[in-house]
């Protein structure tokens, strides 16, 4: 039996805005969330009843993200504001976490910090992050090692206690 | 610090999910999505659950009915394209404002009757007839609706009526005169009796 949309929305709404918040930075994540429940909606009678919901969004968000990304090296960017880091995460404004954290997840290469949302952030397992990056589980599993050896370097203080293996 | 979930939360985040829910709801009606709509209301009966589909008002639930349970149904019979995007239901709550504070009498709300079939549908598309103030027994309904043997399926009828309220199945009585049974419970049954005999 399907659920209500309303309750997709409801349990995965907040993970869906952190992964598009760490795939994105702050200021893009709300409309590639948008996005991604739009589309998810439009499929969701399609879903199989037994289907990951929650791999199913990511996937989306992947898919919009990268729909972001590509829109935005179309843009030019003026003379200036272009970040060292090859991306352009925004760091998030007052209260919205810790702006060299953010630096360093935006100064990942792209598909380490994927890796790293989809299992740091949504609990995915590396075979459906496999999936969805395309590659082998290893191949996920030594992108999401990597971008956290990444992130340590750059940000002594994280560390991957308590976080899924 | 983990790179742990939380640790891209933000403390706005809830209040962020607000916005992009009602936002959600917005774009999904604006794509044809949205296929049920849904909010809930506060009444002198308690929080009503309004939903309508693009055709019209097509539940109206008491809380004794259990709210997720009606929104699943809703589901498996609609449709899962389910979303709590109140601005479809702005003139179903307003009339029913108006009702609740005796500023209405009659109901002017497109209706989708999906929800039931056959006889029942029948009975349910015929009580609107039944005026505000005035009450009808079971048998009675039976003889409006050309059947005077149906009482107990006009019973039924009135029991499943999808459309508490708005439909109003509550003027209709068995003979004996007491309230008899109602979706909402004989409580509600009650208050909306008295309420629109007091007007």
């Amino acid at each position: 039996m399907k659920q209500p949309f309303e309750k997709v929305v409801e349990q995965h709404g907040g993970t869906v805005l952190r992964v598009c918040r760490v795939l994105l930075g702050a200021h893009d994540a709300e409309d590639a969330w948008s996005e991604t429940f739009l589309s998810a909606m439009r499929a969701y009678p399609e879903l199989p009843d037994n289907a990951n919901a929650e791999a199913w969004l990511v996937t989306i968000a992947h898919r919009k993200a990268i729909d972001v990304l590509r829109a935005r090296k179309r843009q030019p960017v003026p003379v200036g504001e272009v970040p060292e880091s090859p991306t352009a995460l925004g760091v998030p404004g007052a209260g919205d976490g810790d702006g060299d954290l953010w630096q360093a997840v935006g100064a990942l290469p792209e598909k380490q910090r994927q890796a790293v949302a989809y299992h740091y952030v949504a609990g995915l397992a590396y075979a459906e992050i496999a999936e969805i990056l395309g590659g082998t589980t290893d191949a996920a599993r030594r992108a999401a090692a990597d971008g956290v050896k990444n992130l340590r370097k750059n940000y002594p203080g994280a560390t991957t206690e308590g976080a899924p293996s | 610090m983990n790179i742990s979930p939380d640790y891209f939360a933000s403390p706005s985040d809830p209040d962020t999910l607000l916005r992009l829910g009602h936002r959600l709801g917005l774009a999904a009606d604006a794509e044809g999505l949205l296929d049920v709509a849904y909010t809930t209301i506060d009444s002198p009966v308690g929080t009503l659950l309004l939903a309508a589909t693009p055709k019209g008002l097509v539940r109206v639930a008491y809380g004794i009915e259990n709210h997720d349970r009606v929104l699943d149904t809703l589901a498996q019979r609609l449709s899962p394209r389910v979303l709590r995007a109140p601005k479809r239901l702005d003139p179903a709550a307003r009339e029913l404002d108006e009702y609740f504070s005796r500023q209405r009498r009659v109901f002017d709300l497109p209706l989708d009757l999906s929800l039931s079939k056959g006889f029942r549908q029948l009975v349910q598309r015929h009580l609107p007839e039944i005026g505000y103030g005035q009450t009808r027994t079971y048998k009675q309904v039976a003889e409006l609706v050309g059947n005077p043997k149906a009482v107990r399926a006009v019973g039924t009828a009135c029991a499943t009526n999808p459309l508490p309220v708005v439909v109003p199945c509550h003027r209709v009585l068995p003979a004996s005169g007491a309230p008899g049974g109602y979706v909402g419970g004989p409580d509600a049954k009650r208050a909306l009796l008295s309420l629109e005999a007091a007007a």
